[in-house]
């Protein structure tokens, strides 16, 4: 949610109980923008906020000039101050997602868990304790999130001939029946799914607008 | 030849008549092509010379389309279907309707507001960060208002709102005056399950016991005797509940809640889908629909998570004080001075306490004893022989009435609640919020002598890991095999031939032996 229009666009999702207070309203209005300008962001969206026990996280994404990969990650536990997120490599990111339980609410907090036994004949040897950062299974949380629920009408984003990808000014929204159909949504991920799609399906696509995933492709499908 | 002259047409030639083509395409909206409307402009400025035309060239094309003979209206016309959302306005229109006429308005500020200031507690929520949006609670406030109306009722709050995949509950809590609010239709429901076997007439007797030595025999297996839901007013029944999906449709009334379905809501884990009549599938079954499940839910969050300062309720001061029953009611005390913010925030929660009963794992508040009414009824003694006296349960115990939080269970080292201050500026008007672990969602603020609880969630309980549903039950094992019954396989149709063949021999040496005889007569 654009960091510009945020009071405004929160309205929307207060049937869904997604509110926040006015001090974090205010603080973010504030925050954001100087975190906009300090880091020298295109724009900031505010991804939202995870819960913790003794505290929460919110997230704020800064975006460069390509809105699909150009993102990095900011958390903040009060709106005041902003900390960019680590970067994680492929082994650091399987064993922060294997984390079960609740977010602590403190950054610093390691968690720790088991890691079974691999190869073992003996059966009661016990697996090594691998102990994981809070910052860093936020980091990996935040990006599984992303991965599997960030979606887009379609249209909204135009990929321009230098493969660049952009918001699309003319995008005058979708109309009812559009906006009812599982078809008129995509993942805003880079595609995964779209190579496998056959040669006719793909013929049907416009490259400037059909390049992310379709979530009605997802599974499992949708019942009713 | 003409062939030739077809060849002979250069690209040049072939681009202009491209771009004629082009220009002479009709436009879909308004009918003109850009052609005939360009020679238009020409020749009108041509014909009127103004001075500075290419400056005005613009509002020569406006007049020249406004000029034009245009059709008026296409024959077929579009009639798109009122959307959604309009019919839903349409519905919520009634609730900003004002029926009350100005004297009766006056004397209904006289009598006590039976709806509570949902707005002012909506306030005091969205300090804490919980809630719904300004206008869905006022929408809300105005549904409780027309709720109040329809029916005659005592108390009326808002319980909260939960989520379905397909559509959401809107939670209304309510407690009638006394004597009304009875629904004949929800009593007949009950089905009662008599577990006893049925009573035979003495005279039959004799007739059936010929018929006994040939039917099959009946199943020994005696149900477990069926758990009697508690009173209304009582227990898990204590309040009723109302739901609607979105304010403006009409509440409907949920059924009170069984001890069968308490218990097998605790066994499974459904997201609710917003329709009252969906099946809710899950091993063990579930005695009910989604409304079943739904109430039961509500009375289980009730139960766990509603929770006032301590101090703002008191037991009535009886003068017998019977310790061994259970106290289950409690009035507002009128002295309650309100407690510091570090007394509500402070993290072993002993500044707040639970004011519903506890829920025992049999799925009552009061403990009822299963055996005890089998004693009581009439048996034939026959039938008193053969059945085996169950031993004698052990009656369940729960956390009394009023008991604080730091009372509750504590989740693999997650505290069962969370605080938090509203704003970290002003302690003097900070609001303190506390937000449950075990259920997320349910939530509950303090300060000064206000309080109040609400819940916007899922409806699912905190369950670390993943759900288990219970496996089906292992099938039935076959019948031992050993001396008194014994399975051997059928005969083979060779060996069937091989017996009568036998036998056919064995018929004709007796008849051979028998006309020997005779002859010997």
């Amino acid at each position: 949610m654009d960091a510009d229009g945020l009071h405004l666009s929160l309205d929307y999702l207060g049937s869904s109980g997604v509110i926040l207070s006015t001090e974090q309203k205010a603080s973010l209005q504030n925050s954001l923008l100087l975190l906009k300008n300090r880091e020298k962001f295109a724009s900031v969206e505010l991804w939202g906020k995870i819960t913790g026990i003794q505290g929460e996280y919110f997230i704020a994404q800064g975006i460069g000039n390509d809105k699909l990969s150009d993102r990095k990650c900011h958390y903040s536990t009060d709106c005041r101050k902003w900390a960019q997120l680590p970067k994680l490599d492929d082994s650091a990111r399987a064993r922060a997602l294997k984390v079960e339980g609740r977010f602590m609410g403190d950054a610093s907090y390691e968690a720790e868990y088991i890691e079974p036994p691999v190869n073992s004949s003996d059966p009661h040897a016990t697996g090594q304790t691998v102990v994981v950062r809070e910052e860093d299974r936020l980091t990996a949380v935040v990006d599984a999130i992303s991965h599997d629920v960030a979606v887009a009408p379609r249209g909204a984003y135009i990929k321009n001939p230098q493969e660049v990808v952009l918001r699309n000014r003319s995008f005058r929204g979708l109309s009812i029946a559009e906006a009812s159909n599982l078809n008129s949504y995509f993942h805003f991920r880079p595609a995964e799914e779209l190579d496998k799609k056959s040669l006719i399906q793909k013929a049907n696509l416009d490259k400037a607008i059909d390049f992310l995933d379709c979530i009605e492709d997802d599974i499992p499908h949708v019942i009713s | 030849r003409p062939g030739n002259r077809v060849n002979m047409a250069t690209s040049e030639e072939l681009a202009f008549q491209n771009a004629k083509a082009y220009l002479l395409k009709n436009s879909t909206i308004s009918g003109i092509n850009m052609y005939d409307h360009l020679s238009q402009i020409i020749n009108r400025v041509l014909d009127e010379r103004p001075d500075n035309a290419v400056d005005v060239v613009g509002d020569l094309s406006r007049d020249l389309k406004r000029t034009a003979f245009t059709k008026e209206s296409e024959t077929i016309q579009e009639t798109e279907s009122p959307s959604g959302a309009v019919a839903l306005a349409q519905a919520q229109a009634k609730l900003f309707e004002v029926t009350t006429e100005p004297e009766e308005a006056e004397a209904d500020e006289d009598l006590q507001p039976i709806v509570p200031n949902v707005a002012e507690t909506a306030f005091y929520f969205e300090q804490t960060g919980v809630g719904l949006s300004r206008e869905e609670t006022f929408r809300i406030f105005l549904a409780l208002k027309q709720l109040s109306k329809d029916q005659p009722m005592e108390t009326v709050r808002f319980w909260g709102k939960l989520f379905g995949t397909l559509g959401n509950y809107i939670v209304a809590e309510v407690e009638f005056k006394d004597g009304e609010g009875e629904d004949e239709q929800m009593e007949g429901e009950e089905g009662d399950a008599d577990p006893e076997l049925p009573q035979r007439d003495t005279s039959e007797d004799q007739e059936d016991e010929e018929e006994k030595a040939d039917e099959p025999p009946k199943s020994q297996y005696k149900p477990p005797p069926v758990i009697p839901r508690e009173e209304s007013r009582m227990g898990t029944n204590k309040k009723i509940y109302f739901v609607t999906t979105e304010p403006g449709i009409p509440w409907v009334r949920l059924p009170p809640v069984t001890p069968a379905q308490i218990a097998m809501a605790r066994k499974t884990k459904k997201f609710l889908t917003g329709r009252l009549d969906a099946p809710i599938v899950s091993n063990p079954p579930f005695p009910g629909n989604e409304s079943n499940y739904l109430r039961a839910q509500i009375q289980r969050i009730s139960a766990a998570t509603h929770v006032s300062p301590i101090n703002y309720y008191q037991f009535e001061e009886d003068e017998e004080e019977e310790e061994e029953e259970a106290r289950d009611s409690f009035v507002v005390n009128t002295e309650y001075e309100g407690m510091s913010y570090k007394e509500l925030a402070d993290p072993s929660l002993s500044g707040w306490v639970h004011h519903v009963q506890y829920i025992l794992p049999q799925g009552r508040c009061v403990w009822y004893n299963p055996v005890q009414k089998a004693e009581e009824e009439f048996e034939d003694e026959e039938e008193e022989e053969e059945r085996e006296e169950p031993d004698e349960p052990e009656p369940e115990k729960g956390p009394p009435l009023l008991t604080p939080l730091s009372e509750d269970t504590q989740l693999e080292g997650q505290p069962p609640w969370s605080t938090t201050l509203s704003t970290s500026f002003a302690t003097s008007y900070t609001i303190v919020g506390i937000h449950s672990n075990q259920w997320p969602g349910a939530h509950a603020f303090a300060i000064d002598r206000k309080f109040e609880n609400v819940y916007v969630g899922w409806g699912l309980k905190y369950q670390p890991g993943c759900f288990q549903p219970a496996l089906p039950n292992q099938g039935e094992k076959e019948h031992p095999v050993g001396e008194d019954i014994t399975e051997t396989d059928d005969p083979t149709p060779e060996e069937e031939a091989a017996l009568r063949a036998a036998q056919e021999g064995a018929d004709q040496e007796e008849e051979e032996e028998e006309e020997e005889e005779e002859d010997d007569d």
